[in-house]
C-alpha cells in the first residue's frame, strides 16, 4: 500500500510528467490555450495512459517469453495507436457525450510521448501489473493538473503587454518554466 | 529542387524547433551538455533522413487511411536500428539519454515531415528536405546545449571536450545548477525562441529596406 502510495504522488508532483520529465511537451503547449480544452485533453491521456500501461504489461510478458525485447519500441506504439483507434471507435458508439467532449484529442495522443514514455517507464522500473497502471493512470492525473494549471497561467498571460519577440510561444514557455519552479519544491517529497 | 531554399527553410525560417515547435520534449529535457545536444541531433537526422527516404519511395504504395500507422512503424523500425547501434558503440551517449532514444518515434518532426514533405515529393527532394531539417533540429539543440551547460554547470563541451569533463568557463561555486534542471530548459528555449523571432524580423525589415533600395 504504501509503495503505490509514494508511485502516485511520486507521478502527480515531485516527478510530474509534464514540468519535471519532460514527457508530452507537444500537447502541453499546443492544447494549453483554453481550460476546458486542456481539462478534456488531461482527461484523454489519463484515460489511455491507464489502459495502455496495462495493455502493455501484458505485451511485454509475450515479448520477454519470445525474447524479442528489442522490439519493444516498434511493438508498444503500435499497441498504443491501436489503444487510441479502439477507444475512439469505443466511445463513438457506447458514450457518444464523451466522445464529443474527447474526440478531437483522442488521435493527437498516440503521438504524445507521455504515453509512451510511461511504458517504457514501467518495463524498466519492473513494475507488476498493479503498480503499471497505477503508474500509468496517476502520471496521467499529474499531465491533467499541469496542463489545466498551464492553460489558466496561459488565459491570462495572453492579455498582457509583453516585448514583441516574447509574444506568443516564448512567453508561454517562461511562464511554464516558472511553473516548473513551483514543482521543483516538490522534489523533496519522498516520503517513502 | 532547391538546395539553397530548403536549407535556409530548415535552418532559420521554418526551423522545426524555433519555428514549427515541433519536437519539444527532447529539446527541454537532454540539452544539458554539449555530447547530448550533438547526439541527439544527430540521432534524429539519421532517422529523419531515413525515414524521409522511405515514405517518399512507398508514398504511392500506403492507403492514405492508414497512413499515418504505416508512417509511425516504419519510423519506430529505424528508431530501433539507431537505439540498438547506439548501445552497441557508444554506450556512454545511449545511458545519457536514456528513454529519450526510444522516445524519437513519438517526437512530432519526424512525422510531421512525413505528412507534410516525404509523401508528396521524390525521394531526392525528400532526403534534402530531412538533412536540412536535422540541420536545423540539431543547431538549435546546441545552441540551447551551449547555454544552459555554461550558466548551469559552468562549463562549455561537457562529455566531449577535455576527457568529458569540459572546459571550466565559471569557477565551480558560481553557476546556477537551476539551469540544468527542468526550470533551466523552459526559460532558456524561451529566449531562444525570442532570438529567433527578432532575428527573423530584423532580417525581414532589413530585405524589404534593400528591395526598397532597388525600387
Amino acid at each position: 500500500m504504501k509503495a503505490i502510495l509514494g508511485i502516485i504522488i511520486s507521478a502527480l508532483l515531485s516527478e510530474n510528467f509534464i514540468l519535471v520529465k519532460f514527457y508530452g511537451i507537444c500537447p502541453f503547449m499546443g492544447v494549453s490555450k483554453k481550460i476546458d480544452t486542456a481539462l478534456g485533453m488531461g482527461m484523454a491521456v489519463t484515460f489511455v495512459m491507464a489502459l495502455a500501461s496495462a495493455a502493455c504489461y501484458a505485451i511485454n510478458l509475450v515479448l520477454v517469453a519470445l525474447n524479442l525485447t528489442y522490439m519493444q519500441t516498434v511493438v508498444f506504439i503500435l499497441a498504443i495507436a491501436s489503444i487510441v483507434q479502439v477507444v475512439e471507435m469505443f466511445l463513438k458508439k457506447a458514450v457518444p457525450a464523451l466522445y464529443k467532449a474527447l474526440g478531437v484529442f483522442l488521435p493527437l495522443i498516440t503521438t504524445n510521448c507521455a504515453v509512451l514514455g510511461v511504458v517504457l517507464v514501467n518495463v524498466q522500473e519492473g513494475y507488476n501489473f498493479l503498480f503499471s497502471v497505477v503508474n500509468g493512470a496517476a502520471g496521467g492525473l499529474g499531465f491533467t493538473l499541469a496542463i489545466v494549471l498551464f492553460a489558466s497561467i496561459r488565459e491570462r498571460v495572453n492579455k498582457t503587454d509583453c516585448p514583441e519577440c516574447f509574444k506568443g510561444f516564448p512567453i508561454a514557455l517562461i511562464s511554464a518554466g516558472l511553473l516548473a519552479l513551483a514543482f521543483m519544491g516538490f522534489s523533496g517529497l519522498s516520503i517513502f | 529542387m532547391n538546395f539553397k531554399k530548403q536549407f535556409n527553410e530548415g535552418l532559420l525560417t521554418k526551423n522545426p524547433v524555433t519555428v514549427q515547435l515541433l519536437g519539444m520534449c527532447s529539446t527541454l529535457a537532454i540539452t544539458t551538455s554539449l555530447f547530448n545536444g550533438i547526439g541527439m541531433g544527430l540521432a534524429v537526422t539519421i532517422i529523419l533522413i531515413c525515414s524521409n527516404v522511405l515514405i517518399s519511395a512507398l508514398r504511392n504504395f500506403i492507403p492514405s487511411q492508414i497512413r499515418i500507422a504505416a508512417y509511425i512503424t516504419i519510423i519506430a523500425g529505424f528508431v530501433t536500428v539507431v537505439d540498438l547501434v547506439l548501445q552497441a558503440f557508444i554506450p556512454a551517449l545511449s545511458e545519457s539519454l536514456g528513454v529519450f532514444i526510444p522516445l524519437i518515434v513519438v517526437n512530432c518532426i519526424i512525422l510531421g515531415r512525413a505528412e507534410a514533405f516525404a509523401s508528396k515529393n521524390g525521394v531526392l527532394a525528400s532526403a534534402v528536405d530531412g538533412l536540412c531539417q536535422g540541420i536545423g533540429y540539431t543547431v538549435a539543440l546546441v545552441i540551447v546545449c551551449v547555454i544552459r551547460e555554461l550558466l548551469g554547470s559552468g562549463t562549455f563541451g561537457g562529455g566531449l571536450l577535455n576527457g568529458g569533463e569540459g572546459i571550466r568557463i565559471i569557477p565551480a561555486q558560481y553557476p546556477a545548477m537551476q539551469m540544468v534542471m527542468p526550470v533551466g530548459g523552459f526559460l532558456v528555449l524561451g529566449f531562444v525562441i525570442a532570438g529567433s523571432q527578432w532575428l527573423m524580423k530584423h532580417l525581414e525589415k532589413k530585405n524589404k529596406k534593400k528591395e526598397a533600395a532597388k525600387v
